[in-house]
């Protein structure tokens, strides 16, 4: 018996467990396909939870408590420095990926301040980079504040044009995706930072989608992550290099090296380092894994009559496929798959909360409607990921020729 | 919308949200074989990247967008096949 009432707040289903009345009718098994944000690491579940009593308090304390806590968060910051081949000064722990992301280049803007304020960025960049560029150019009633470089029809960023932009006066901030996280085509960071480097600008990498799944880039000088893609909680981490000059407008004490005014909390912290070992210990495995399933699904989805299989074949993030079909909206496929057990993204129009189709699709000149985004998860997340792989496989022609019949829109 | 002998055809597709622009547009190019140009009116903001799109994927050539003021008007070019076998 509980010593303690537990709360209705989370709702009878997520509370009754193993002893919850069966129901009438079976729903069909949860494959899960979209693990953008998670569910966590079975191990990093476990540290999470005893670090909420081992972990919970303020690490600038200077009580028995409080210096327990900053052990742990010293301790998680050396792991992702080490996974990251860093210094631990360098890393600083933020409250989400993207907010890191925005701060990333907020801060390179800051210290540049007297000699420019334009960014280049591609245009398939994560919109905590695009949202606020835009902004910036608009309060100062400035297009050219931000640029918006072109990708082809894979999601790669134009080269020359990445260069030319580099080029104009008062450029100071770069940024470029390792790879994306929506259609999952890999950068040239090689190339795009040696472009960086002519022209003296320094290029944040944003490696939210990759750190994790993928090699770790090294062709940056900020770097930014996101500990749900390995597994981990909602976390940020934001590398700054040593020798880099960059600076937070609004620091104000010592929090993670000034560049957040929010400390992290120490269970998330530990849960991330923790995600982080056991998914760069497995990793090689697990991509090569997931690369064989992506496989199959863009064979099978190419399969499908007017369907396209949107971007790199081959030079991508193992783990992220996505695909659109012609004549179904978005909600409506992934509203059929859901009811077949499935859940898989969208980055159509019509699953954003705007009227605005996913800029990604849009930017590389593909079909933005009847899109589907799969994200598998880690196998040690979801030991049941071929199985539910080849499920989907299956499902996929059905599915979208259902959902066609059902819009009256089959044989168009 | 023009008779079935004229060449230019033009789809109101005004006030639909995605996908149905790109669905009356293929409708018609369906069932009108005698329309060799379509013009598309669309309000959706999708409509600017699915409309290229659907060209692309079904080999007729996008000619371009005007704006019109409170909707986009999109011309399309419709390439029939030559055989006459048009597998949809």
């Amino acid at each position: 018996m509980d010593s303690h009432d537990r709360g209705t707040n989370l709702g009878p289903a997520a509370r009754a467990g193993p002893t919850a009345a069966p129901t009438a009718t079976a729903p069909p098994a949860r494959r899960l396909l979209d693990a953008a944000a998670g569910p966590l690491h079975p191990t990093a579940r476990d540290t999470l939870l005893a670090a909420v009593d081992a972990g919970w308090a303020d690490p600038a304390r200077l009580y028995a408590e409080g210096r327990r806590a900053r052990a742990l968060l010293d301790r998680s910051r050396e792991v992702v420095a080490a996974g990251l081949s860093v210094r631990p000064t360098e890393v600083s722990l933020l409250p989400s990926g993207p907010s890191a992301l925005t701060r990333a280049v907020e801060g390179l803007l800051y210290a540049a301040r007297r000699r420019g304020a334009r960014t280049v960025a591609s245009a398939v960049e994560h919109s905590a980079v695009l949202v606020p560029g835009r902004a910036r150019a608009a309060s100062a009633d400035d297009a050219a504040l931000l640029a918006e470089v072109p990708v082809d029809g894979r999601g790669r960023v134009d080269l020359d044009s990445w260069s030319a932009a580099l080029g104009v006066e008062g450029t100071v901030v770069a940024a470029l995706q390792s790879a994306n996280g929506e259609v999952g085509t890999r950068q040239p960071l090689q190339e795009a930072r040696e472009a960086c480097r002519r022209h003296g600008i320094p290029l944040v990498v944003d490696a939210m989608a990759s750190l994790g799944r993928d090699e770790v880039p090294d062709d940056w000088d900020v770097l930014v992550g996101d500990a749900r893609a390995w597994g981990g909680p909602p976390l940020g981490v934001l590398v700054v290099r040593e020798r880099v000059r960059w600076q937070w407008e609004g620091s104000r004490a010592d929090v993670e090296g000034g560049r957040t005014d929010v400390t992290p909390w120490i269970p998330l912290a530990l849960a991330a380092a923790e995600a982080w070992q056991q998914t760069a210990s497995a990793r090689t495995v697990d991509a090569a894994g997931a690369r064989g399933l992506v496989d199959a699904i863009r064979t099978s989805a190419a399969r499908v009559p007017d369907t396209e299989v949107v971007g790199d074949p081959d030079d991508r993030l193992p783990h992220v496929v996505t695909f659109s079909s012609l004549y179904v909206d978005g909600e409506a496929l992934v509203g059929a798959f859901d009811r077949a057990g499935f859940a898989v993204a969208s980055g159509s129009a019509c699953t954003s909360s705007t009227l605005e189709p996913s800029h990604v699709l849009a930017a590389m000149g593909v079909l933005t409607h009847g899109n589907v985004r799969v994200t598998l998860p880690l196998r040690a997340v979801s030991p049941g990921r071929d199985a539910d792989v080849e499920a989907f496989c299956s499902a996929i022609g059905p599915t979208v020729e259902a959902v066609r019949r059902e819009l009256g829109v089959a044989g168009l | 919308m023009s008779d079935a002998a004229a060449r230019v055809a033009v789809v109101d597709a005004r006030g639909l949200r995605c996908p149905l622009p790109v669905i009356r547009l293929a409708q018609l190019v369906r069932d009108d074989p005698a329309a060799g140009r379509v013009t598309v009116l669309a309000t959706d903001p999708a409509a600017a990247h699915d409309i290229p799109a659907w060209c692309r994927l079904r080999g007729h050539r996008y000619l371009g967008a005007r704006d019109e003021g409170a909707h986009t008007a999109y011309d399309v070019e419709v390439v029939r096949p030559t055989a006459p076998a048009t597998a949809p």
